[in-house]
């Protein structure tokens, strides 16, 4: 149900009845490697090009997802996914191997919550009774696509981000045990003119605020209803402009439940620069340690504002600035 | 002992130069690269880059400015003696030892290790 200019109500309150997240070796080292359901040791993961051994990460976050969920695959309406790669072949390709029909998504790195407030909109509609929502990235098919490839030992700023190598799966619902999405904040498209791809986190900030207002004054709530509000990957640069804005304008967000995904999944001395970023970032983040955390009753209400980057590699040589995105979704236990 | 000091400091503010392009310009690395390459070929037009070699030795020639002073180099030196032909004979005479060189152990590496990422 729409509710204020942009935000939906899930009156029915659909289920996550199970999720998945799969790493790298990189995330395996990291802070949050206890939340992953598998964590793979080689990154190219047997295969002989980095975009199959995103594929085969993403297929691994839907199969691990639905095998936890407990339902049949050809009893999942539909699968909807979004990613990195040119023509987000990984989730087209892991759509293949699934059989499941399939909505192909791109919002970036806001791929995650974009797919996951659509999927929930479905379940509300009664357009589908079980859909999956997966979102991956893979470090450096990434680095590939939009910088350099790594071993061409380009340097990068202090502003750049580490993209996850990781994908996340969540089966979604009508009823059943597990955390319930509650509501969604669609984002609109915000460009500050920040041309760097060096540093995203800066660019898709004020995105990230536009989207979080909105929510609030669409669903006439405070940041404090929340337990959590985890941004999807603006790393420390990103984090740091986006809690100035929401200053600057007036919105009192706690401190200490204001979060950033791409900051929470590696230690501190792990060479990531700025933090994490990439569709991975958010999508293992939220459907391994925070819905975890949930289970175990540490968090009753959080709220993800994934963020996306929406060049594309021509944008950036033709010298167009970066739009950014931001899409909101709330669970609550 | 003078001839270290001078290349350090000759060539650390040739690499400082490049970064500062880098980081202030916001270029490529190729760009950068380019950029330092042809600052070398046009200090050798004005037969700048010959006298900055022998005063800071490796210092001048081991970074990449110095193979844009060995382009021009070599085209000055065939012209001298075969004319306007000799501007294109010329140009990779000086530079052909890196060039070769730098296919030669391109195609070993490439053959020993995964050359894509």
């Amino acid at each position: 149900m729409l509710k204020g200019q942009q935000s939906w109500i899930f009156k029915s309150r659909p289920t996550i009845l199970a999720s998945a997240a799969v790493g790298g070796p990189f995330e395996a080292k990291g802070a949050l490697a206890e939340d992953f359901d598998i964590l793979h040791k080689d990154i190219w993961l047997g295969q002989d090009s980095f975009e199959k051994a995103e594929k085969i990460i993403l297929e691994h976050a839907c199969e691990r997802a639905i095998k936890k969920s407990g339902v049949k695959k050809e009893d999942i309406q539909f699968f909807i996914s979004g990613d990195l790669m040119d023509q987000i072949i990984s989730s087209s390709f892991t759509a293949r191997t699934l059989g499941i029909p399939y909505f192909g998504i791109f919002g970036a790195c806001s791929s995650s919550m974009e797919g996951l407030a659509l999927a929930a909109l479905m379940i509300e509609s009664r357009a589908a009774k079980y859909v999956v929502a997966a979102a991956g990235s893979h470090n450096a098919a990434a680095e590939k696509q939009f910088r350099y490839p790594t071993e061409y030992g380009g340097q990068k700023p202090p502003t750049s981000q580490w993209t996850v190598t990781g994908a996340g799966a969540v089966v979604l619902g009508e009823n059943g045990e597990g955390p319930k999405v509650t509501s969604a904040t669609i984002g609109r498209v915000i460009d500050m003119g920040i041309s760097d791809p060096y540093n995203m986190g800066g660019a898709m900030a004020p995105a990230a605020v536009d989207t979080l207002e909105a929510h609030f004054r669409d669903l006439n709530i405070d940041p404090s209803y929340y337990d959590l509000i985890a941004t999807g990957d603006l790393g420390k640069v990103g984090h740091e402009v986006a809690k100035k804005l929401l200053f600057k304008d007036g919105i009192e967000m706690p401190l200490e439940i204001f979060k950033d995904c791409g900051l929470l999944i590696y230690k501190s001395d792990q060479p990531v620069f700025s933090g994490g970023s990439g569709c991975g970032c958010s999508a293992t983040v939220t459907y391994g340690h925070l819905l975890n955390r949930m289970r175990r009753g540490e968090l009753k209400k959080i709220l993800i504002v994934a963020t996306g980057a929406l060049m594309s590699p021509l944008s950036y040589q033709q010298k167009e600035s970066i739009p950014c995105i931001a899409h909101a979704v709330s669970i609550e236990m | 002992m003078g001839i270290f000091f001078w290349a350090f400091i000759i060539g650390g503010t040739i690499c400082v130069i490049g970064q500062l392009i880098m980081d202030i310009l916001k270029i490529t690395p190729a760009h950068t690269t380019c950029t330092l390459v042809v600052i070398g070929a046009i200090l050798a037009g004005f037969g700048l880059y010959d006298p900055l070699v022998k005063f800071a030795g490796a210092g001048a020639s081991i970074p990449i400015s110095s193979f844009g002073n060995a382009l021009v180099k070599g085209a000055l030196m065939d012209a001298k003696q075969t004319g306007f032909i000799g501007v294109f004979t010329g140009v990779f005479k000086v530079a052909s030892a890196g060039i070769s060189s730098a296919m030669v152990f391109g195609f070993i590496a490439a053959i020993i290790f995964k050359p894509k990422g």
